[in-house]
């Protein structure tokens, strides 16, 4: 799991550990960015803060010459639907004479399995682009984890991506404070475009894009006041609020079960048996993981239930260390504290580790809207018929 | 024969005295296998006892290793400090590291990831996996051993959960080894290296192969096969209906733009001559018509 942060707050990051950045302020009102832009004083920069390129396209950023200016482009920019994200907030940037623009990322090279900084002289351009159109001028260096971007790494980037010599040692400065913002905040992504360089020659990040590795949550106390609680959808922000691992799809069948893998694969398998009712599809993907106390089913249970979309529920469990019995127990028992809250019906697979006491204490409970399911495929059957009813 | 993991492997586990890896000591002992000893340098000179045998623990990996001449370890210690046990194990030249431990920070694992490569005497399966078993030889990781026994089919899978409905699919027919190799973006042993050693491996006459969305390790993984699996390979894929930009639980398991869908990695694998099941029952049925076929 990771955490994208916005331009404000990718900027502040940046800020902390020293990289060169202009002023900024964010702003939720027109009112706040009038203010911002006197208290930054001169030329500045209204934009939109929302996690998606193409802003500036969509007029989501905005010169002001004068706070007034900063206070009209705001009023244009908030409430902005820019490709789905709407404009709630705004940052107010420090006006800065640009001379060039460049590009720098550090990352997370998965297919390598080590990190990689790609870096161009050639900014102020999509880098997709930049990548398929021109790849000899975006330069691609890997960096050893365990050694870093050092300042002889950092000169060796900007020298592949083609700096003049008078600018490698003042870029390649950056490029150390950037990777100490890599390495310091545990993330996955550092991208600054642009980097600029100014009329009056300084190195600054303008616009910063930053991904954050969330299991290093334990050691970054800073990072969940980082996390955008409202944007999620609000059945994703009760989940989130039980430590559930849920993700909100658009069908009709909720789905539980153990493992990411078998959680996708009964996704899947519920799709394709939901073709023989009409499209029925999955409506969430639910992993409970490891161990599913009766507590966990019934948070689970509570936000798939709390889906009006929802018409049926099928419980998909291989009890490999998840023992089937304390699934069968959790299930009695969350269905005993929904109550009434519990409406609709559910089909429930169980094999593997103590399987037979599982389906004994289901049997045994016989509640009206437990079905009990012979295979996965037999379950995702019977659950995609209920839901088409 | 088998993969990675026989009778004769000699386990230790790296935090034996914590809940999980003392639950765990005991089932890999209860599957056969040789665990030796563990390790936790607060606890070293004590002894524990599971399933009638007293295990020793060391202080060190290297002192565990000179003692009892382990060959694996097994990790079980939490997120915060498995660098550091990865680290020392690799340090003591440990031969098979299994990465248990979920939620390590990735950066953590580039680096052990990164020394490992440069030391070059380690292999590490993990993390965030459920390890590796040989049936009825040894497990080396919380893959319930109870499943199935021994077959000629090898099994390579991201999921830990998957592997079991596979497993569970087949358990008529048994397995060489299975190696769940996690489902982290960065892991030790990839579905390549697992299906070289198990095309190396006189007794694995088939192979199944589990992937999901994200990444590219399949399609990297059907290239191989094209070039160099001689041994007929199933494969499934999970995750043909997850929505582009959502995180389905691993934190791999992202579909971006056009890559790293289940679709085209079921292409990639079927250029290369794997059949492929839309579902894990269909997939086990295509085993089955293999295995028929030998």
């Amino acid at each position: 799991m990771t955490v994208d942060l916005y331009e404000y707050q990718a900027r502040d990051m940046f800020e902390k550990h020293g990289v060169p950045v202009l002023q900024g302020i964010v702003a939720d009102t027109p009112e706040e960015a009038r203010a911002a832009a006197a208290k930054i004083g001169g030329l500045t920069v209204v934009k939109a803060q929302v996690k998606t390129g193409g802003r500036g396209k969509a007029g989501g950023v905005k010169v002001a010459k004068t706070p007034d200016d900063a206070f009209e482009a705001a009023k244009a920019i908030l409430g902005l639907d820019i490709k789905g994200h709407v404009v709630k907030r705004l940052m107010v940037a420090e006006g800065a004479a640009i001379a060039q623009e460049y590009y720098f990322s550090v990352l997370l090279d998965r297919a390598n399995r080590s990190y990689l900084s790609l870096c161009s002289y050639e900014g102020g351009m999509d880098i997709e682009q930049l990548a398929v159109e021109r790849p000899d001028a975006l330069a691609r260096i890997e960096v050893n984890p365990t050694e870093g971007i050092t300042l002889a790494k950092a000169k060796e980037i900007a020298v592949a991506a083609k700096f003049p010599s008078e600018l490698v040692d003042k870029v390649a400065e950056v490029f150390v404070l950037l990777y100490g913002v890599y390495t310091a905040e545990d993330a996955t992504l550092v991208e600054v475009n642009p980097l600029v360089l100014t009329d009056d020659g300084r190195i600054l990040a303008l616009d910063g894009k930053v991904t954050l590795d969330a299991n290093a949550e334990f050691r970054q106390p800073d990072h969940a006041a980082l996390e955008d609680k409202d944007a999620a959808d609000p059945l994703e922000a009760k989940a989130k609020e039980h430590d559930l691992n849920y993700v909100k799809l658009d069908g009709e069948v909720g789905i539980i079960g153990n493992g990411a893998g078998l959680v996708m694969s009964t996704l899947d398998v519920v799709a394709y048996a939901g073709e023989n009712y009409g499209g029925v599809k999955p409506a969430n993907f639910l992993d409970i993981g490891g161990g599913a106390s009766a507590e966990v089913m019934a948070a689970g249970l509570s936000v798939i239930l709390g889906d009006p979309q929802v018409k049926s529920v099928f419980v998909n469990v291989f009890g490999g260390i998840t023992a089937c019995d304390a699934v069968a127990n959790g299930i009695v028992a969350a269905l005993d504290m929904l109550g009434d809250a519990a409406t609709k019906p559910l089909v429930v697979r169980l094999d593997g580790n103590s399987v037979e006491k599982g389906r004994e204490i289901l049997a045994a409970a016989n509640h009206p809207l437990v079905t009990l399911a012979t295979t996965m495929d037999d379950g995702a059957d019977r659950a995609a018929a209920l839901a088409a009813k | 024969m088998s993969i990675f993991l026989t009778k004769d492997s000699r386990v230790i586990v790296q935090g034996i005295t914590g809940g999980e890896g003392s639950k765990h000591t005991a089932l890999m002992l209860k599957a056969g296998t040789q665990v030796v000893g563990g390790v936790n340098a607060r606890k070293a000179g004590t002894t524990v006892e599971h399933c009638d045998v007293t295990l020793p623990v060391f202080g060190t990996v290297s002192e565990a290793m000179t003692e009892t001449g382990a060959d694996v370890s097994v990790v079980f210690v939490p997120p915060a400090f498995a660098k550091d046990a990865v680290m020392e194990a690799i340090d003591a030249k440990m031969p098979l590291i299994v990465v248990i431990t979920e939620g390590i920070p990735v950066q953590d694992t580039a680096e052990f990831w990164a020394y490992a490569s440069s030391q070059g005497t380690s292999r590490i399966i993990g993390p965030n996996c459920p390890g590796i078993i040989t049936p009825g030889e040894a497990l080396a990781g919380i893959t319930p051993a109870t499943i199935t026994g021994a077959g000629p089919i090898g099994l390579v899978s991201k999921s830990g959960t998957l592997t079991y409905q596979m497993m569970f699919e087949l358990r008529d027919i048994g397995f060489s080894t299975a190696i769940g190799i996690g489902g982290d973006p960065i892991v030790g042993t990839t579905h390549i290296d697992a299906l070289a050693a198990f095309e190396a491996d006189p007794d694995t006459k088939a192979i199944v192969m589990i992937g999901e969305i994200g990444g590219d390790a399949e399609e990297r993984a059907a290239d191989y096969i094209r070039a160099n699996v001689t041994k007929p390979v199933v494969g499934y894929v999970a995750g043909f209906t997850a929505p582009e930009g959502k995180t389905m639980g691993h934190a791999g398991a992202i579909v971006s733009g056009s890559s790293g869908t289940a679709q085209a990695k079921k292409e990639a694998l079927e250029a290369a001559g794997v059949r492929v099941g839309k579902t894990p029952s269909e997939t086990a049925q295509l085993m089955r018509e293999v295995i028929a076929a030998l």
